[in-house]
């Protein structure tokens, strides 16, 4: 189960969008944030599923990779969908006991499910055609301006590569650690919340060891390679943008422009 | 003077046993003289806790000596201006392969040190494809480590030391995590760049294998240097390595058993073909 979260894992591969500019990719995907709260009906949904399909089929993922990633937010999507549809005022369609379900609520759920799902699948588009190194370089140069106000760009930036690289080997880790403690009676599943929550402690614990362990061990191999941090350093993969990268953001443009065009024009 | 020379090396460390109680002074290492010359492939031994990878940091500036110098390549480890190039020169990889690969992909992980010692972009991808070549990890360069064998993983981390182009590589039991098969790519790896590029190696293992092709071995014991000597010096010495709680290649354990029952041959064989030979001959 663990291992299906996709958010954060690189897919290689060689299509264009791999070959973007991180830059590009991180703007592309906030400017499509953005258009999924500036769009606002359902023809405006279907050009952003649209938009999103279209570079979903350039970056060449499998689609069952990315749909694979979904499934660690259902419980999330549900959620927030349950408590849309029933707490939006308006046209009651059917009610049980103090719950009125209204259409409202109904069509503002489907909207942020939509949004939601949208938004994820956006996101993790970014991570898997593009490798953290890369994304960590993009925001570094994004941010570098920040600099000047004493923000640590470099640290950050290298902070969540470390993070995203990490991730996929802690996630393998819990897997075996419950495996190891199921094969030795434990149960994760059954027991109401607090019960399934003290079951995981005996989980929790060895994971954070190791996971200091891992820590303390990563700085250490760190510092054997001459890391110290941003000053002096130079790049293997410096990023400069190129005609394609050009493209991009002309479509970028385009797109956004479309979004704003269409919530002015209320449709 | 040699690439790597200790001089009555000596690291203390602070024991905090229980909370408010004055810490407890330890020795893991205890005046150690150490002289490595350029080229040669050095074997380490010890038993568990016997100061084995504390000395191996300090040969790469990550600690400093209590008491006594430790120079590599003539720079005095203490010097605080020298760090970056005492470890740029000797490079350093350790036993877990999961926590030193700090890359996402393959060849940005061994580019990760000639970035922070500023070499310049195009150099470093020759480097890099240099290093991986010399490591037989070329094919692999867009692969994600995450995905590769133990084996592999170590031989990234080998590149990725090589393409800071060290004089000197320093293993902490690279291959205590590996099967037998990862075990003979990560020595075979090891044995071609001390050969071919001249690169000195030392190697820090529990694996009698390993030590026997070796130019010289070390023997620790409770944070000192307790015997020296190449290989074949070292385990023609059964009983005293004994003492110190290390296992003695079967073989030698077999033909040092056949001596003390009065069979003539040499002490100190390494392999089954030299025992083979040794008692063909004795007859
Ligand atoms: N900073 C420290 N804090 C606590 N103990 C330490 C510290 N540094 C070293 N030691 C102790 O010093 C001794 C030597 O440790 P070291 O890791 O060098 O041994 P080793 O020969 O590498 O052992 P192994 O074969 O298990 O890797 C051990 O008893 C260890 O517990
Ligand atoms: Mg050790």
């Amino acid at each position: 189960m663990l291992r299906d979260i996709t958010i954060g894992q690189y897919y290689p591969a060689k299509s264009v969008l791999h070959r973007l500019d991180p830059r590009v990719k991180f703007v592309g995907t906030l400017v499509y944030i953005i258009s999924l709260f500036i769009f606002n009906s359902w023809i405006g949904y279907l050009i952003s599923a649209l938009f999103l399909a279209v570079m979903v089929k350039i970056s060449t993922v499998p689609l069952k990779f990315i749909v694979k990633g979904l499934k660690a937010i259902v419980v999330l999507l549900l959620i927030s969908m349950f408590f849309n549809a029933i707490f939006t005022p308006g046209h009651v369609v059917f009610q049980v006991w103090i719950i009125k379900i209204t259409e409202e609520g109904l069509i503002l759920a489907a909207k942020i499910g939509i949004r939601l799902i949208l938004l994820i699948i956006g996101a993790s588009l970014m991570t898997l055609t593009t490798t953290p190194n890369q994304l960590t370089d993009g925001l570094e140069r994004l941010m570098k301006p920040l600099n000047k106000i004493h923000v640590p760009v470099h640290e950050i930036a290298m902070l969540m590569s470390i993070a995203l690289r990490f991730i996929p080997i802690l996630m393998e880790e819990t897997d075996k650690i419950m495996k190891a403690q199921i094969a030795r009676g434990a149960d994760f599943e059954s027991g109401n919340l607090i019960r399934k929550v003290k079951n995981m402690v005996p989980l929790l614990v060895p994971l954070f060891i190791s996971a200091f362990r891992r820590a303390n061990d990563l700085a250490m191999a760190m510092e054997a390679r001459c890391y110290h941090g941003g000053d002096g350093r130079t790049q293997m993969k410096p990023l400069i943008y190129k005609k394609r990268d050009a493209a991009a953001y002309a479509v970028l443009a385009l797109y956004l422009a479309i979004a704003i065009a269409m919530r002015v024009i209320g449709i | 003077m040699g690439i790597i020379k200790a001089a009555k090396v000596v690291f203390d460390y602070l024991k905090y046993s229980e909370e408010g109680q004055e810490p407890e002074v330890n020795r893991a290492i205890d005046g150690v003289d150490l002289d490595i010359a350029e080229g040669q492939f050095i074997a380490i031994l010890g038993h568990n806790g016997s100061g084995k990878s504390t000395l191996a940091k300090h040969m790469n500036a990550l600690l400093v000596p209590t008491e006594g110098t430790l120079w590599v390549d003539s720079l005095d480890t203490a010097e605080d201006d020298d760090v970056w190039k005492i470890r740029q020169k000797a490079g350093m990889v350790f036993q877990n392969p999961d926590n030193q690969i700090i890359g996402t992909v393959v060849e940005e992980d061994v580019g990760f040190g000639p970035e922070n010692i500023g070499v310049p972009t195009d150099e470093i991808w020759q480097r890099v494809e240099d290093a991986l070549t010399k490591t037989g990890m070329i094919s692999y360069r867009k692969h994600s480590p995450n995905k590769l064998s133990g084996g592999q993983k170590q031989r990234v981390a080998i590149a990725g030391v090589v393409a800071m182009k060290p004089k000197c590589i320093i293993l902490d039991e690279p291959t205590a995590m590996l099967d037998p098969n990862g075990r003979k790519e990560v020595l075979a790896a090891v044995r071609e760049l001390n050969e071919k590029e001249g690169v000195t190696v030392i190697l820090i293992t529990h694996y009698m294998e390993e030590v026997i092709l070796a130019d010289k071995v070390y023997v620790m014991d409770s944070g000192r240097i307790v015997m020296q000597g190449t290989p074949r010096e070292i385990f023609s010495q059964v009983d005293t390595l004994k003492k110190y709680r290390l296992d003695v290649p079967q073989v030698t354990l077999l033909a040092d058993e056949l001596k003390k029952a009065g069979v003539d041959i040499p002490s100190g064989i390494l392999t089954i073909e030299e025992l083979v030979n040794a008692l063909c001959q004795s007859n």
